[in-house]
């Protein structure tokens, strides 16, 4: 089988890639940061706050895994725990209160998989982002940038427009957890990362995305323009939309209808 | 006849249960081990008690038999039951695991759906699998249980849904994924018609449904024992490098750190959900 899909897997999770709070920096003006759940801790693995995206004001949320060693361990390399989930509920119900568009930039192999996470309710914390995401009334724009990790990208990724960047992956499990389960053998990563269908054409293919980034001068300012004029164009259109909430539940609503049988009994 | 009834899914409990001890056949009656206890349980005495040991070890539980032990006496009417998942990634070996498991299981995806009366309070009714896949949700379980919300929307009615799930189904890749999302918005759609939704989460409830359907309800119960958790524990253990505490991720576990309103034995889960479902509406038919 080829391993085509194995090496997007492994340029996704290059530490060389621009990480979410570049894409923060470089796209928007202003960034302030805001910190905290309101509940139990301030998680380093997603940062959010408010900026301007030309002039206007918009809530940014990014999950960030860091650049440096000793940054990527305070950022425990990208994986959220519940209180970072909690902390973009947070911002995001706060933008729908001030009535700001809501953006995010994804990047992580997983929620983290910890004691602690587990006793502050992982499942709960994400369960309830996708829920509460659903009728959110502000529009949202998540963009996948490396990985996107099963529920803890999801987690911030019910939105109205979800893109890739060309090389970024979205899976329900990591290859590797996928092989190891399946035919108890990790090695098998490139055979599950195939058959996932996890790049992002199979993505566009699945109807899971719209739109795919190309990566062509990544990390450069000419990147980030063009990202920037994408999202501008986008929010117009979606800022002139009277039934954002209608549509995104359509959106999820026939994600996979297709893949169902129904047979009359 | 009756006898081979009577058989029949005690055998597939033996199959398909989490203990590989022998059952002694010689001895006259067949017997289950109990992996709390220990005690060989004769099946018929476990049969009888809704597969519950004296000791109060809750045996995992087929969707149908456990309808029949929830819904008032011939309540159930099915829905959706023609819905099953394809194969739309082409998987290596789904479509001849899926054959063999709707074969061994009777079932044709891992979730029953329909609507029933519970203490003659009627509801929307959704029973997951464990012998199927281990409940795992694909398309076909997203599309069954989004549309069942949808209709207890359109009707006005609470739903009761028993969870049991490894989470997503692997072999639907992202598909699989976006069954969370789709049924979490489903579930938000009824919540804000006003409307109940009670889950009882089984063992296990893991996952994909921990992160959505399963942790969205109005009230959440589980069944005493059962593992409730969102990561794997071996995963858990191969990424911390530490022991795990003592009773993680059991009902217990999730009930002292706050994310379940309470833990009601098989034996007590119709009266229980009944007289709910009755405090929220009061309009016994």
């Amino acid at each position: 089988m080829s391993d085509a899909a194995y090496k997007r897997v492994r340029i996704a999770r290059n530490n060389d890639r621009p990480t979410g709070l570049d894409y923060i920096r470089h796209i928007f003006k202003g960034f302030i940061e805001f910190h905290g759940d309101r509940r139990y801790a301030d998680d380093p693995a997603i940062v959010g706050g408010i900026a301007r995206l030309e002039g206007s004001p918009v809530t940014v949320i990014a999950i960030e895994k860091g650049h440096t060693a000793k940054e990527r361990t305070w950022r425990n390399f990208g994986a959220p725990n519940p209180e970072g989930y909690r902390k973009a509920l947070r911002l995001m119900e706060q933008a729908e209160k001030f009535g700001r568009p809501v953006i995010c930039f994804i990047d992580t192999s997983g929620a983290y998989c910890g004691i602690g996470a587990e006793e502050r309710g992982q499942g709960q914390a994400i369960a309830e982002n996708l829920m509460v995401m659903s009728t959110l009334c502000v529009p949202v724009i998540s963009i996948l940038i490396g990985e996107g990790g099963s529920g803890g990208a999801l987690a911030l990724a019910v939105a109205d427009r979800v893109w890739m960047l060309q090389n970024a992956v979205y899976s329900v499990i990591s290859p590797e957890g996928c092989a190891s389960i399946l035919w108890k053998d990790s090695a098998k990563a490139e055979t599950a990362a195939a058959s996932l269908k996890l790049t992002a054409e199979d993505a566009r293919n699945l109807g899971v995305i719209e739109k795919i980034l190309s990566e062509k001068e990544i990390g450069e300012k000419a990147f980030y323009e063009r990202i920037r004029g994408l999202l501008k164009e986008e929010l117009e259109v979606l800022a002139r939309d009277a039934d954002l909430v209608g549509k995104r539940y359509d959106r999820f609503r026939k994600i996979g209808a297709a893949a169902v049988m129904k047979e009359s009994v | 006849m009756a006898l081979l009834n009577f058989m029949k899914p005690m055998n597939e409990l033996e199959e398909g249960g989490r203990t590989s001890a022998p059952v002694q056949r010689d001895a006259g009656e067949p017997e289950k081990k109990c992996p709390n206890c220990h005690k060989e349980i004769p099946l018929s005495r476990l049969w009888a008690s809704d597969l519950v040991c004296t000791c109060g070890y809750h045996f995992r539980m087929k969707a149908r038999q456990r309808i029949q032990m929830i819904a008032d006496k011939d309540s159930f009417r099915e829905l959706f039951s023609g819905m099953h998942s394809d194969n739309p990634l082409n998987f290596p070996g789904y479509r001849e695991k899926i054959e063999t498991v709707r074969a061994a299981s009777g079932e044709k995806e891992a979730v029953v759906c329909g609507t029933a009366m519970i203490g003659k309070q009627r509801c929307c009714l959704f029973v997951m699998e464990s012998y199927f896949m281990m409940g795992s949700m694909g398309s076909a379980v997203g599309e069954k249980i989004t549309s069942l919300f949808e209709y207890a929307v359109q009707y006005r009615l609470p739903v009761v849904g028993f969870t049991v799930s490894g989470g997503a189904r692997m072999q639907e890749g992202l598909l699989s994924l976006m069954q969370m999302a789709k049924t979490s918005a489903a579930v938000k759609q009824h919540s804000d018609a006003g409307l109940l939704y009670i889950a009882v989460l089984t063992d296990p409830t893991t996952g994909g449904v921990t992160a959505s359907f399963a942790m969205e309800a109005d009230i959440i119960l589980a069944e005493p024992g059962a593992t409730v958790g969102f990561a794997g524990a071996r995963v858990i253990e191969q990424t911390t490098k530490k022991a795990l505490p003592e009773g993680f991720q059991t009902a217990e576990f999730v009930l002292e750190h706050g994310f379940v309103d309470s833990i009601v034995p098989r034996s007590a889960q119709k009266k229980y959900l009944a007289e709910i479902l009755q405090m929220h509406d009061g309009r016994a038919v």
